[in-house]
């Protein structure tokens, strides 16, 4: 695995929860890690919304003081130059949805190039409505690109139906995702999906808060 | 079956609304909104529809006046601070007798307020909002497929009543993901003879306006236009009844808070206490029938909003002061839980409401 994993992808494909998921995988591998919410878009549904669950299990969780409060603005921590020019500790970045989220990553961009030592991984749900299929999904895939400046390195499945998924669902969505990755000339790096879904040789998600 | 896609309430909206055969949005970004505005931009360019973001709500709001005028299918969306700057359009569109639909996304107020969930704009939608004696069709979604299908109908009932619908959500169902089975491809089914849309030298020419110069006239307009909320009012009002066939207590809830109380509900049920809920859909016309039928059957009612009491108004005239109607609330952004509904149905039980 490499030092800086970026999840990008349409708004609302899962982002935030795969981050989450993944540092705390990455910590009980016993890497020092630390997690960044570059979202400047969504002032909902962040990171910091895990921070206590984050924090406990170690892993350093850098975002603004006041997300999730009324003063949300869209501005990034100073503490994000420090995950991208450290050489030793795991990253993992959320970065914001479609391109109006990617622009954010832009200002990181050369550094990460410079390191070349990372992943950026295109987060997919082909239940989405705007990228219900393997073209659309690459429309999003190459604005994101364009916007920050970064190419993408492989492909996350996560679809789903929310509450209402299934492993016939997830099952359903597998030739897309290879014809996307196919249509990219990148690998599908992981099948996402939460534990009771069972899905054999998925990467398992526990969700967020949730609503009523 | 049609196949189910996850969508957030909000998008919901916009793809619900472009299916209806909606193809002008006029709008300005604000949160917790903002994701209709972008699925508007991103997919009318696609189908040769109109997404104009304008220089502001005020603006925003006359062209969809502009475009009603012409008959097409038009509607924006804000969420309160913006839909605030939006009232004197509304009203004359009212006055106009147009139909268009605006979409409010509500946040916690009054003033610029807070980006979380809110229903505190209950008043400003069922009770004018903007000047003059005039009425909106207000329908109340209380899940990511109602904000679909609610979408839908407020276009139906906008043209054939011929006045302005508003969907009145709150923050936490624009920002909710849930799968949705959106409603199929539809339009207008209505004649409009009074749209602007060219004579042709054929016809004399329409006037869109909601000026008179003439007193008598324009009190006419007025007569006219209640005579016709009273056949809506008696016609359109829709409620869900969940639990009420032999509910000894009546929780009144909408949207969100509807949400909760179901949930509130349910467990007070295991524990043996006999609570229904009614839900409205529609806020104006307030199913007024519904709430009086439930006041011969209940003891009372709890009145459970995202406000500081505002629904509870329009449950006291409903019911005629028959029984004692308590406030379950949370304001400011914040939701209430369903223990505080819980308690709130039990403090009824305990004879002192």
């Amino acid at each position: 695995m490499k030092r800086v994993t970026l999840f990008c992808g349409h708004y609302g494909s899962g982002k935030t929860n795969i981050a989450v998921n993944y540092a705390l995988w990455l910590r009980r591998q016993g890497k020092d890690v630390a997690i960044a919410d570059i979202d400047v878009v969504n002032p909902y549904f962040r990171t910091k919304d895990s921070q206590q669950e984050l924090e406990a299990a170690g892993v350093r969780v850098v975002a603004l003081p006041f997300a999730n409060t009324n003063v949300d603005l869209p501005a990034l921590p100073a503490e994000v130059y420090a995950l991208v020019q450290s050489r030793t500790q795991f990253a993992v970045f959320d970065v914001g949805g479609d391109d109006r989220g990617a622009y954010a990553l832009g200002r990181y961009v050369p550094d990460i190039l410079a390191e070349n030592d990372f992943d950026m991984l295109y987060v997919a749900n082909f239940y989405r409505p705007l990228t219900r299929t393997p073209e659309e999904a690459l429309t999003v895939l190459r604005e994101i690109e364009g916007a920050c400046g970064i190419p993408c390195t492989g492909i996350i499945n996560n679809s789903n139906l929310g509450e209402q998924t299934t492993a016939e669902t997830v099952e359903a969505t597998r030739a897309a995702a290879n014809r996307l990755a196919e249509l990219a000339s990148l690998p599908v790096v992981m099948t996402t999906a939460e534990e009771h879904v069972g899905v054999p040789g998925a990467f398992t998600l526990r969700l967020q808060k949730k609503l009523v | 079956m049609a196949e189910k896609v996850l969508m957030k309430g909000n998008e919901a909206i916009a793809e619900a609304a472009i299916r209806a055969g909606c193809r002008h949005y006029f709008g300005y970004p604000i949160t917790p909104q903002t994701e209709v505005a972008a699925y508007m931009a991103k997919r009318m360019p696609k189908i040769g529809g109109t997404f104009l973001q304008a220089e502001s709500e005020i603006s925003a709001i006359n062209m969809v006046y502009g475009v009603a005028g012409t008959g097409k299918r038009v509607m924006t969306s804000s969420s309160s601070p913006g839909v605030s700057l939006k009232q004197e359009g509304i009203s004359y569109i009212a006055g106009a007798d147009l139909p268009a639909l605006i979409v409010n996304v509500q946040r916690g107020g009054p003033g610029l307020g807070g980006i979380q969930p809110s229903q505190s704009d209950y008043f400003q939608a069922t009770k004018g909002g903007g000047h003059g004696d005039y009425h909106l069709i207000v329908l109340t979604p209380d899940s990511v497929q109602e904000m679909a299908d609610l979408t839908a109908l407020a276009f139906d009932l906008a043209d054939k009543y011929r006045m302005p619908a508003m969907l009145l959500a709150d923050g936490t169902m624009g920002q909710m993901m849930e799968p949705v089975e959106l409603p199929p491809e539809s339009g207008c089914t209505v004649e409009k003879p009074w749209a602007v849309t060219g004579t042709n030298m054929a016809r004399k020419h329409n006037i869109i306006n909601s000026l008179y110069l003439d007193p008598e006239e324009l009190e006419k307009t007025n007569f006219e236009r209640f005579e016709r909320y009273r056949y809506i009012e008696e016609h359109e009002a829709r409620c869900e009844r969940y639990m009420m066939d032999d509910a000894e207590y009546c929780v009144v809830a909408f949207g969100i808070a509807a949400r909760v109380s179901k949930n509130a509900v349910s467990a007070l049920r295991k524990q043996g206490i006999k609570v229904g809920l009614i839900r409205p859909i529609t806020i104006w016309p307030f199913p007024k029938q519904a709430i009086a039928e439930a006041a011969e059957q209940v003891r009372a009612f709890v009145s459970v909003e995202l406000s500081m009491g505002q629904m509870i108004e329009d449950i006291r005239l409903a019911e005629q002061c028959r029984r004692p109607v308590t406030l379950c609330n949370r304001a400011g952004g914040m939701i209430p839980t369903p223990e505080q509904i819980m308690e709130a149905v039990k403090r009824l039980e305990g004879g002192n409401a």
